[in-house]
């Protein structure tokens, strides 16, 4: 058990370590002749105007509170699937209710308009 | 200690372990030491893999497109991402004034680094696979997460409007795909009672693809726009966004946000010959794991080649369009599909089907592909019926910040 983690941390460190290093040696060896016309923002080609940091719309709010409804459901109903082999007809169908309530969650917030794009 | 003929990888392991304990190493140090080989094989193997797969997709997306594709360096053109490669080492690494160093620069490292993680739990045979993790399918979703921020520190970490527009739009669109995704991930958990990656493969002596074509389907196409391929791009999108989160990013840095998506369109292909369409098995596979890593890889390339050809052939999707796909249209029918194979599985079951002879699982895996069928008929009906939205004009000046153009409509 332990042993499978500790290969899951090391392949974390060399799935890190691979492109740091290649980005690193890269580094190392390019050229470094920065000036003030390469370091401007490049954006689209033409001089930035204004503020670069946006602020963003709250329609992504919406989407991420969606979302995570259904992730916290997704968490609940992978162990109802991992023993649905044990389960009686009994269990089956109160997975399929839990799962239907949310639908009904996301049926009310697609009515109240939070599925729109404004 | 296995027959060198029959399983090359599993004996050269065998006989390391017997001489890294014959110098008297204790158990463990050998243990740390083979997975440290291991790790290092499998993640030096997968990056070592992008530079034939760009060669490949390049080739393809030139036939696709009426071209010849690379051509000119070795035979078909077989070294040009070769020369790429020692061009772009060479570059020089233009920083943006202003930008956040610490997640520019970490952002193409955790871009490559999510994609390889999924590498670690992938069963390339019964017994050539990283790590046989009991929880492979949720390491799978975990990794896939990895990719998503690696993309939002990217577009907040350029300084620079569109990069941050397209940061945003991944944070939407990801996610928004993540939901049918895991939903249909459940599908071939619940069928193989498992959610380790090998126990799944052992359970599809009919694929998965045929038995739950529904959800193959969804998580096909989630897939796609978890790797933001075309036609779900919008967050590079490069005739809106320049080229999105990665407008700012020169030399390798750019490179490995190239590789992290090539790699990342492999990968998928992978997860889903492991998933729906049986992985390593085939003929031979349990005695010779060599070929079941053949039968992987083929079946792969068949995804791989979908994969591009949908690159090739579709336009892109509005960022509006994106989510409605998602929420209004994947979200239900993955839910339709989870139940739709878990009631009719188990009225099979009760009905006194439940056997694990050949005979009772091709009549289980007919009656779930006809009711999957007419799922999906029925579906295609209902979606027929809808009609598309028109997107409302809006006119007068707009302010900057706002992440849709002004589209000025033609009668």
């Amino acid at each position: 058990m332990l042993d499978q983690w500790l290969f899951v941390g090391l392949f974390a460190i060399i799935a890190l370590l691979l492109p740091g290093v290649a980005i690193y040696l890269a580094g190392v060896l390019g050229p470094k002749k920065p000036n003030e016309a390469k370091r401007t923002i490049y954006e689209c080609g033409i001089e930035t105007v204004g503020e670069t940091k946006l602020q963003f719309r709250a329609q992504y709010y919406v989407y991420a509170l969606v979302f995570l409804i259904f992730d916290v459901e997704a968490v609940f109903l992978f162990p109802w699937a991992v023993a649905y082999g044990q389960l009686g007809l009994y269990a089956v169908l109160e997975g399929l209710l839990f799962a239907l309530i949310l639908a009904g969650g996301l049926v009310y917030a697609w009515k109240k308009g939070a599925l729109e794009w404004k | 200690m296995p027959n060198f003929w029959q399983d090359p990888i599993g004996f050269i392991a065998a006989w390391l372990h017997s001489v890294l304990t014959g110098w008297g190493l204790p158990t463990e140090v050998v243990d740390f030491l083979l997975a440290l080989l291991g790790a290092g094989v499998i993640a030096l193997g997968a990056m070592l893999f992008v530079i034939f797969l760009i060669w490949y997709e390049r080739k393809l997306i030139g036939r696709i497109q009426d071209r010849l594709g690379p051509n000119r360096v070795g035979p078909y053109g077989i070294f040009q991402p070769f020369a790429d490669m020692l061009k772009i080492f060479t570059k020089e690494y233009i920083t943006p004034e202003g930008a956040d160093l610490v997640p520019y620069n970490l952002a193409p490292i955790l871009a490559v680094a999510a994609v390889l993680l999924i590498w670690a739990v992938i069963p390339f045979a019964h017994n050539i696979v990283g790590v046989d993790l009991p929880v492979g399918l949720l390491f799978v979703i975990a990794a896939g997460g990895f990719g998503e921020l690696a993309i939002m520190l990217a577009g907040w970490g350029s300084n620079n409007k569109y990069a941050l527009l397209g940061g945003f739009r991944a944070v939407a669109m990801l996610i928004s795909y993540e939901v049918p995704m895991i939903f249909t991930m459940l599908v071939p958990a619940m069928m193989a009672n498992s959610l380790n990656l090998n126990d799944i493969v052992r359970a599809q002596t009919v694929p998965f693809l045929l038995t739950a074509p529904l959800a193959a389907i969804i998580f096909f196409i989630t897939q796609v726009a978890e790797a933001a391929r075309s036609p779900f791009d919008v967050v590079e999108a490069d005739s809106e966004l320049v080229a999105g989160f990665m407008t700012e990013y020169a030399g390798l840095k750019f490179g490995m946000f190239y590789v992290a998506e090539f790699l990342h369109a492999f990968t998928i292909s992978m997860l889903f010959s492991v998933l729906f369409l049986a992985g390593w098995r085939g003929p031979g596979a349990e005695q010779f794991p060599l070929l079941g890593v053949l039968y992987l890889f083929i079946k792969t390339f068949v995804v791989y080649f979908i994969v591009i050809l949908l690159r090739g052939s579709l336009p892109r999707f509005r960022i509006d369009q994106t989510l409605d796909l998602s929420w209004k249209v994947l979200t239900p029918l993955s839910l339709v599909a989870v139940f739709l194979n878990a009631l009719v599985l188990k009225a099979l079951v009760e009905a006194g089907l439940g056997g694990d002879s050949l005979g009772a699982q091709l009549l289980r895996a007919v009656i779930l592909l006809a009711a999957n069928v007419g799922v999906i008929w029925l579906s295609g009906q209902l979606m027929g019926q809808a009609t598309l939205r028109e997107r409302p004009v809006v006119s007068g000046p707009r302010p900057l910040a706002v992440s849709r153009p002004v589209v000025e409509q033609q009668e």
